[in-house]
């Protein structure tokens, strides 16, 4: 494991919430998925390796705190507006995997103006499918094996030790499975009225997808992908639901490569 | 005292293959709606029984589930407040915080309020864990929304002036005006159930019955919070009536059938938590610091014998069992005795909401059970005189 970020704490419209920040250049905010990310995940050297990586947990994750008010993924996007407002940042990649996909696209229907690239990786937070077909698997009517298996390639990388583990970082996971539900228990995953927005974001979009997510489908992805308009798909191979943490390399490569495209 | 007859209505004919889950994703296709009519008569008919014989009676609702076909708790409380005379009916509970129309709810407790001609006993509970994978409400911020549902209902039934306005955070009403309006004044008593000191806490500052489940020999400490609650209020120390327990009871004229029986009555609990993992503990249902516990693979010890040793009711034995107070098992002479003694470690307890039935028991076995209860230990248990303990006094 790479050496963990330095976590510290930031103020907004006095919603007190955890951040990392690293490196130098133009400014990359990382929305992490419903299982958070771990200060020392390599993912975010590679990302702060090449811009100024700011990468806050969402309010009611982790050591973040929510109002009791805040019980919707529009919640979160207007936040982290008003989170940008606050650092006064610009030409920003906004980059969000699964459950922060789903905020970072929230985001984009509103405002991108100060935002130039938009990355989801995995995203959730459309519905696709017929009202009896579920686009995303029912993540809390199984258990933790279950889900292991359906969200990585390599079940093993997302397998943790709690007897082993610190325990705030326990405290942490446990509320990171509180506020998934806080936010997306139902409608489940999704925003009803997400998909017939997604036509207003007119920024260079890419949609990265770890081929092995069994969560979510590639046809779903494709279908995200198609309501964005010119927005580009690439594929990750040997990595599932959580390619960040999978192919920490080829994200970030995929990732610049994207941003670097004129 | 007060006895309550109680059965979940279940359904046992589904539990020998239940493929690891009773509840939620048992395919219904196991129920026979043939077998399922034949129960519901009988169980109607037992509590037609319990009415004549002096018990009073309570239903509850539970979903997706063969360990209980009460579904819809309504239903049941119509056809008892028409075909019963004496008896009060005590809802326990009413699971508020799943129902999406707390108007609903208070139309429907008025009218039986209204139909049993006052006798309705309103019950309010947050619901156990399975629940919310059936009726998809969020777990997270249920004890929110039970309260504002909680507010809504007895604000509608108190209010006798024409409409009211509602727009608060989960219920949004313009013109509330309930017909009919409940029978009993103000309304209906209030029951709610707990196992959490803060809940408990609650409830006795409000002054309503309070009743657990399964808490055996580590129910006074939950009494004794209830009791500061109470008392914090500028009332006297809480009288036994604002105390429920929910206690199983076998009786039989010697102990040998007792105990055969109440092997029977065990299946209740022995079966009450087969449910699929993911469903027993939604997220945002037990609090972060009970989860990071667990995933850490601390368990909480579940039940106390009077002698303090940990017992899990789903496992233990009918002796096990009985040294916890969750089961009362035996002579009626022996009956009594454990129940008294109950009553005296609580510092009074009114209201036993006992389960008479279980399981595979049949109608002759029940009725025989009831009667012998009914004939030989409530006239008793009735004589009993209550303690009134004072306040947090250790047990």
């Amino acid at each position: 494991m790479a050496q963990a970020i330095s976590v510290r704490a930031v103020s907004v419209n006095g919603i007190q919430i955890e951040m990392m920040e690293r490196g130098e250049g133009r400014p990359l905010l990382f929305l992490h998925p419903g299982i958070g990310i771990e200060p020392d995940a390599p993912v975010l050297h590679r990302l702060a390796a090449r811009s100024r990586l700011i990468a806050p947990t969402h309010p009611g994750f982790g050591g973040s705190q929510a109002p009791k008010s805040f019980d919707s993924i529009d919640d979160l996007a207007y936040f982290y507006l008003d989170l940008i407002h606050a650092l006064d940042l610009a030409d920003i990649a906004l980059v969000g995997v699964s459950l922060g996909g789903w905020i970072a696209a929230e985001m984009a229907i509103k405002s991108t103006a100060q935002i130039s690239h938009l990355v989801l990786a995995n995203a959730v937070g459309i519905k696709v499918g017929s009202r009896e077909h579920r686009d995303v698997a029912d993540i809390f009517a199984m258990t933790e094996t279950e889900f292991l298996d359906l969200a990585y390639f390599d079940p093993g990388v997302g397998k943790r030790d709690y007897k082993a583990m610190p325990e705030a970082q326990v405290r942490n996971a446990a509320r990171n499975r509180e506020a998934t539900a806080r936010y997306a228990w139902s409608p489940f995953m999704h925003d009803p009225k997400l998909k017939g927005r997604l036509h207003r974001i007119r920024i260079p979009t890419l949609l990265l997808w770890g081929t092995h997510d069994r969560v979510l489908s590639e046809a779903y992805g494709q279908a995200y992908c198609a309501a964005i308009p010119g927005a580009r798909f690439e594929r990750i191979e040997r990595a599932g639901h959580f390619p960040h943490l999978e192919q920490p390399d080829e994200f970030a490569e995929k990732l610049f490569a994207f941003m670097a495209r004129k | 005292m007060k006895f309550y007859q109680f059965t979940e209505q279940p359904y046992p004919d589904a539990w020998a293959d239940h493929g690891g889950s009773l509840r939620v994703n048992l395919p219904n296709r196991k129920c026979d709606p043939r077998i399922a009519a034949d129960l519901y008569h009988r169980y109607f008919d037992e509590w037609m029984l319990a009415d004549e014989l002096g018990f009073d009676i309570m239903l509850n609702e539970h979903h997706q589930t063969a360990t209980c076909m009460s579904s819809t708790v309504i239903v049941g409380l119509s056809v008892l407040a028409r075909q019963t005379s004496r008896a009060r009916l005590l809802v326990l509970g009413y699971p508020i915080g799943h129902r999406p129309d707390p108007l609903r709810v208070a139309e429907e407790l008025s009218t039986i309020d209204v139909l049993s001609r006052g006798r309705l006993d309103m019950g309010f509970i947050k619901g156990v864990p399975y629940e919310f994978a059936a009726s998809n409400q969020n777990p997270v911020g249920v004890m929110d929304r039970f309260w504002e549902a909680h507010d809504f209902i007895i604000k509608a039934m108190t209010s006798h002036d024409g409409p009211f306005n509602w727009e608060s955070e989960h219920f949004h009403y313009r013109q509330v005006n309930i017909w009919p309006r409940p029978w009993q004044q103000p309304h209906p008593p209030v029951w709610s159930t707990t196992g959490s000191k803060s809940n408990a806490r609650v409830l006795g500052e409000r002054g309503y019955v309070m009743a657990t489940l399964g808490t055996g020999y580590d129910t006074r400490s939950l009494y004794d919070v209830y009791r500061e609650g109470y008392v914090s209020k500028g009332r006297p120390a809480p009288t036994a009536d604002r105390f429920g327990y929910l206690g199983l009871v076998a009786v039989a004229s010697n102990e040998r059938e007792a105990r055969a029986r109440g092997e029977q009555i065990a299946s209740y609990p022995r079966t009450s938590s087969i449910v699929h993992a993911p469903f027993r503990n939604p997220p945002g249902f037990f609090s972060v610091e009970d989860n990071a516990k667990l995933m850490r693979g601390q368990t909480p010890p579940r039940s106390y014998t009077k002698d303090r040793r940990v017992i899990d009711m789903r496992t233990a034995s009918v002796q096990e069992l009985i040294d916890a107070a969750i089961l009362f098992c035996g002579t009626p002479d022996q009956v009594y005795t454990q129940i008294a003694d109950f009553c005296e470690y609580c510092g009074g307890m009114g209201n036993l909401l006992m389960m008479g039935h279980a399981g595979a028991m049949t109608h002759a076995e029940t009725v025989d059970n009831l009667t012998l209860f009914a004939k030989e230990v409530m006239p008793r248990l009735k004589d009993y005189r209550q303690p009134v303990a004072a306040t947090a006094t250790a047990a």
